[in-house]
């Protein structure tokens, strides 16, 4: 494989890697849920952008032909993410009405 | 260059799930363990796609999308029924 190619792909794994372990830290770190809840939704979901983007660009090289169906996961993950996160924030605060009381007061 | 770069991704993924893994014990909120299943899952499919390129086979993307699927049904499935006490109403 082109040595370029090879490069380009290793640091998107590698880049990719690093999100979803950033994501997964602030997962276990961050104090409360709904900072808890901002850490995976974004880190993680580009990791994972990053990793399919490198599997499309390998894929590509080592194939005939345009390789363009990890693109599918990843439009797929960057479309559902947010509407998860969504009705996760909603559920928190179903469950406990003050976090949204002590958010307003904070303003 | 390639190898190394896909060893060091199976180690640092393994260390997130390992990170969401306590996180999904631990809790301590409900919502906090469903944060936590969703989390896992999307770094499963992270290796699946890892796995996909060191065997250079494209079985394995199949697998990622349906995991991303199922996944995200589970994730909308468990807050509906915290919401709402039911799933199909």
């Amino acid at each position: 494989m082109n040595p370029f190619i090879e490069f380009v792909v290793a640091s998107l794994i590698l880049l990719g890697a690093a999100f979803a372990l950033l994501g997964s830290v602030g997962l276990a770190r961050l104090p409360d849920f709904f900072t808890r809840l901002h850490g995976p939704t974004k880190a993680t979901t580009l990791g994972v952008g990053a990793m399919a983007l490198a599997s499309a660009v390998y894929f590509t090289a080592t194939r005939p032909g345009l390789s363009l169906h990890e693109i599918a996961v990843m439009v797929f993950l960057f479309i559902t993410a947010p509407v998860s996160a969504h009705l996760l924030a909603k559920a928190a605060l179903h469950r406990n009405p003050a976090a949204h009381d002590k958010n307003e007061a904070n303003e | 260059m390639l190898n190394f770069a896909i060893e060091t991704g199976f180690i640092m993924i393994g260390l997130a799930m390992l990170l969401n893994i306590w996180r999904l014990l631990r809790g301590p909120d409900i919502t906090d363990r469903i944060l936590a299943l969703d989390t896992l899952n999307i770094n499963a499919i992270a290796l699946l796609v890892l796995f996909g390129i060191r065997a250079a086979s494209s079985a394995y993307f199949e697998a990622a999308l349906i995991l991303a699927a199922m996944g995200f049904v589970a994730t909308v499935a468990l807050c509906k029924y915290l919401l709402r006490g039911d799933i199909i109403e």
